[in-house]
């Protein structure tokens, strides 16, 4: 298997503190691939890095599309990491809360079109059709994750199950070939939990997207995954499939064995 | 409401306030003849003002809680007066057209010293609209906006000065110098925080206005340029009455230019980015949005209103030195902004007038003009930190319902 | 060489007021993450409490260190009153306020606050008295450093221990750190929050008063406007030695106070200010943590 991303040996000190510890890990194209360790093992500190909020203290992460060029990731801005394909939901929801589902899907379009300040005062054809087609494609993307129903609503009055729905709208619309998303279900009821195991699905198999996702609920990894990371203390401590995640005895004695049921 | 706590509170806070201004306020001392005046009349005032004045104090913050409560319900709060007559068009056209009315025969109809507080006020809102990009929408606090102010200023003077350039032909100049200097200070400042900006803004504010004082080869330093021309209309030569109204009505049209611009920038795909990089900076750039870029866009745009408006202010003059833009210019500007509604046209407009029109016309105010402004930044961040009139900006509605055939369209409120 | 002693001792002095003044934004700073504007205006005030106390007192004919002493001590709690109002009326009701707003608030309190004193008072500089006497056993440096200077270099000393110790080893101090740390937590472990950030507020504006009166009484005339340059120069002094930290506000005084005075006496008198603003500037685009600050990357 080819990797779209790869990551090598990656590391994040806080000055102390050492949140992620030489880290590797591989993702392969059209793969749902989960992150998971217990509270504070770093997960959220890797996608931070990997999208250029923080900067790694070492390591180096590239990304690898068939028919392109090798990309570094290290060193790019947060919005170039977007650009490069990489899209991201925040594990505290981050909407922009005071404008609409509509507009927070528009600014994901944002990198992906051009009209500029001189556009903007003259509002000639190109920057009307532009801006048309912005709100058409974002209204096609909240169709696809099934909140068009909440279009024109302020982001701050949607129910919490669809404001983490929207963070994954806003994502989708910069169009990504890699979904990151962080703790997706949280918060969510046992209904809920399933449309989105069913929406990630959809995004992965209609799309071609491919997804990494951090979470805690044990049973949307165990089912949506294809195969899974286990994080403590920022040190990888297992990979492999659900199947051999659940009986390493390793990935038991760090994270499952505080919680039986899992 | 009047209950026996709530007068013991207001009492305390009375007797509070009564302690707090004693010093300041009742005594005097004369050192050169060593006198000491004791004003125990401004004790008594005190003392009742702050009784009732903490009534109304907590009457509004309760109020404040109230609303903040219901919003958190999803209680849909009503609409926005200035939305509800935006809505109607028969309360809006005839209000259009009275506006329209007046500002046409204000000039002819008002003395020549009411045209020039009117000119002085629309120049506040040309600088508050501008201003109103870099706080309002794009959430940036340049406390050193009238350093740009000061461009246009000194770009007419000099320009005048050294080769004779006309009104006209400088404008745009002043305009693109504003824009130059904007990108200059703009880009190694915006990578600061919020606070740190503000504070760096308002220190390169300072050091264009102490260079312009100390300079004095460059700048006439603290006596400043005189005789700066008004602007001409194809030669004519024209009284000062008359050159007035001519300058209110380039002011009006200047204001026009201003508000159609501004409003197209808000509406924009740049305006839109400006909004959510406000809201959130860090999933504005995870959006893929150039956060330096789109920040110095909002700083170079404003930056370009106030050196268009300083180039009006030295015609409007025709004297200008640099005790016009001090600290305190910028921040009477931002009072426009913070009183009307940031992110509002409609409610800088409002603000400008209110604030600069009110302290000529109530003249007993007028030496307690700063005063109340301060009050009114305190008050109406505490109470009311949308502002008089709430934002309208464009708000992206998708209407029609079939999927397929998405009709997209945007209302446009106020 | 001479002539280099005489400008760092005037530097030091210079810095030390920075100091007394910078520690209150510094630690307004670390506890709320907020710039009071109004700081310098605290320190304005204590000024001219402390000018009409000593006004009154030298027209009745006490003697020079009994007003000293006085006159300090009534600054000193009026500013405190003053900083204790000033946090409950334009800070605390906007506590969860977006920052844009708290800081609107700062700059409106500190216009209300120069225009109050303007109207009540004056505008004109009114002379202030000197309080602090001439030594004898300090005569023979005199033509270096002044008993004043010393005197002020002194109290910046003794207060900076003082708050050092009380950081270290109160249980205000250890709330304090708490809360600066991180205020949610502290709550949860029952620190009483808005106290400990009144105690914050009280702290900083006593030490702007004892600044306000030395140097005022060091200069001998103040006016309304003295709070706003003196606030700005030592809230550059708290940046340029790392915001949140106090050793940090000291040095970064210390070494703006010199800086300054190296500048003026060689270089040129009438760019001083600017120069300030230029060190501001380039601080905070090279090294916004300042000298002793860290940088930290904000959580996300
Ligand atoms: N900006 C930062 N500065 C200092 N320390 C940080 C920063 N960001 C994260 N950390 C620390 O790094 C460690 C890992 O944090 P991280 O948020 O990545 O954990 P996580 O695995 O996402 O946990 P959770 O499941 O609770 O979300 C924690 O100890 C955290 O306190
Ligand atoms: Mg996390």
């Amino acid at each position: 298997m080819e990797p779209i991303l790869q990551v090598n040996a990656l590391t994040m000190d806080f000055g102390g503190l050492r949140a992620l510890d030489r880290l590797d890990l591989e993702i392969g194209q059209r793969e749902i691939v989960a992150l998971i360790g217990p509270n504070g093992a770093g997960k959220t500190t890797f996608f931070n890095c990997l999208t250029g909020i923080y900067p790694p203290t070492e390591g180096e992460m590239l990304i690898r599309r068939p028919d392109r060029k090798t990309k570094k990731l290290n060193g790019l801005k947060p919005n170039h990491v977007t650009e490069a394909g990489l899209a991201r939901t925040f594990q505290n929801i981050r909407l922009f809360q005071n404008m609409t589902v509509l507009e927070n899907v528009m600014i994901g379009r944002h990198c992906r079109t051009s009209a500029g300040i001189i556009g903007a005062i003259a509002k000639n054809k190109a920057t009307r059709q532009e801006e048309n087609k912005i709100v058409e494609d974002s209204y096609a993307v909240l169709e696809k994750i099934g909140l068009a129903e909440f279009v024109n609503e302020f982001a701050k009055n949607l129910p919490y199950g669809a404001q983490r729905r929207l963070e994954i709208a806003r994502a989708m619309a910069t169009e990504p070939f890699l979904l990151l998303l962080d703790e997706p279900a949280a918060g969510m009821n046992p209904l809920e939990t399933r449309e989105l195991d069913e929406l990630i699905v959809r995004i992965r198999d209609q799309e071609g997207i491919t997804i990494l996702l951090i979470e805690h609920d044990m049973k949307l990894v165990m089912s949506l995954s294809d195969r899974i990371y286990v994080v403590d203390y920022g040190k990888k401590i297992a990979q492999g499939t659900p199947q051999e995640i659940k009986n390493n005895p390793a990935v038991i004695k760090a994270y499952l064995g505080e919680d039986a049921d899992a | 409401m009047f209950g026996f706590e709530e007068i013991k509170k207001s009492f305390l806070t009375s007797l509070w306030f009564m302690f707090l201004t004693f010093p300041i306020m009742v005594i005097r001392v004369n050192t050169v003849q060593n006198i000491v005046e004791w004003r125990w009349e401004r004790m008594f005032m005190i003392g009742i003002g702050s009784f009732f004045l903490s009534f109304l104090w907590r009457y509004l913050l309760e109020r404040k809680e109230l609303g903040q409560k219901k919003a958190d319900l999803g209680e849909v709060d009503s609409i926005p007066w200035n939305r509800r007559i935006a809505r109607e068009p028969r309360f809006y056209i005839p209000a259009l057209i009275a506006i329209c009315v007046f500002v046409l025969v204000f000039p002819f109809t008002f003395s020549l010293y009411q045209t020039t507080i009117m000119i002085t006020a629309l120049i506040y809102v040309i600088t508050g609209l501008g201003l109103n990009i870099v706080v309002g929408l794009a959430g940036l606090l340049d406390l050193g906006y009238v350093a740009f102010y000061a461009v246009g200023a000194y770009s007419y003077a000099l320009l005048n000065y050294h080769f004779g350039l006309g009104f006209w032909t400088v404008l745009p100049i002043g305009a693109g110098m504003g824009l130059i200097f904007g990108i200059l200070l703009g880009f190694p400042v915006l990578r600061l925080k919020g606070d740190y900006l503000a504070i760096v803004t308002l220190g390169f504010g300072e050091i264009i206005r102490l260079v312009l004082e100390n300079w004095n080869d460059f700048s006439f330093g603290p006596s400043g340029i005189a005789n700066i021309p008004r602007p001409g209309l194809f030669g004519i030569q024209m009284s000062l009455h008359q050159a007035t109204i001519y300058l209110y009505f380039v002011m009006i049209f200047l204001v026009l230019v201003t508000i159609f611009v501004v409003r197209r920038l808000q509406d924009s795909r740049i305006g839109r980015a400006w909004i959510a990089l406000r809201e959130d900076e860090v999933a504005c750039q995870a959006m893929g949005i150039d956060k330096t870029w789109t920040k110095l866009s909002a700083f170079a745009m404003g930056a370009t209103w106030a050196g268009m408006a300083g180039v009006v202010f030295a015609a409007k003059t025709t004297f200008i030195n640099p005790a016009s833009f001090t600290l305190w210019e910028s921040i009477i500007i931002l009072c426009v902004v913070v009183l009307g509604g940031m992110g509002s046209v409609i409610g800088v407009i409002f603000g400008a007038l209110t604030l600069i029109l009110l302290p000529e016309y109530l003249r007993a105010f007028s030496e307690y003009r700063l005063l109340i402004f301060g009050a009114v930044l305190v008050v109406m961040m505490v109470f009311r930190p949308g502002g008089i009139v709430s934002p309208e900006r464009r708000i992206y509605q998708f209407k029609g319902t079939a999927p397929d055939k998405p009709k997209a369209e945007a209302s446009t409120p106020g | 060489m001479e002539y280099f002693f005489e400008l760092l001792l005037s530097g030091l002095t210079r810095g030390s007021i920075y100091a007394l003044i910078a520690l209150g934004y510094t630690m307004v700073y670390g506890i709320i993450q907020l710039i009071n504007f109004a700081h310098g205006e605290v320190y304005m005030i204590g000024a001219f409490t402390a000018l009409i106390v000593a006004s009154i007192l030298t027209m009745l004919g006490w003697n020079e260190i009994a007003i000293l002493f006085i006159a300090s001590v009534v600054a000193v709690v009026y500013s405190m009153a003053y900083g204790y109002t000033l946090e409950k009326v334009a800070y605390k009701p906007l506590r969860h306020a977006p920052r844009l707003s708290a800081l609107i608030s700062a700059i409106g309190m500190s216009l209300f606050l120069q225009n109050y004193v303007l109207l009540a008072q004056t505008s004109d500089f009114m002379p202030f008295p000197s309080l602090i006497p001439d030594l004898e056993i300090l005569e023979p440096i005199a033509h270096l450093i002044t008993t004043p200077e010393i005197a002020i270099i002194l109290t910046t000393a003794i207060v900076m221990v003082l708050l050092t110790f009380m950081i270290k080893f109160t249980r205000v101090g250890k709330a304090m750190r708490a809360t600066s740390q991180d205020r949610e937590m502290a709550m949860l472990v029952g620190v009483d929050v808005n106290r400990v950030i009144s105690i914050t507020f009280i702290v900083g504006s006593a030490t702007a008063a004892l600044g306000g009166v030395l140097i005022a009484s060091h200069v001998g005339q103040i006016n309304f406007y003295i709070g706003f340059i003196a606030g700005i120069k030592a809230f550059v002094a708290a940046v340029l030695g790392g915001i949140g930290s106090m050793p940090g506000a000291v040095l970064g005084s210390l070494v703006l106070g010199c800086a300054e005075a190296f500048f003026t006496g060689f270089v040129s008198s009438d760019y001083e200010d600017v120069f300030a603003f230029i060190i501001l500037v380039v601080i905070l685009i090279f090294r916004p943590a300042g000298i002793l600050g860290r940088s930290d990357i904000s959580k996300v």
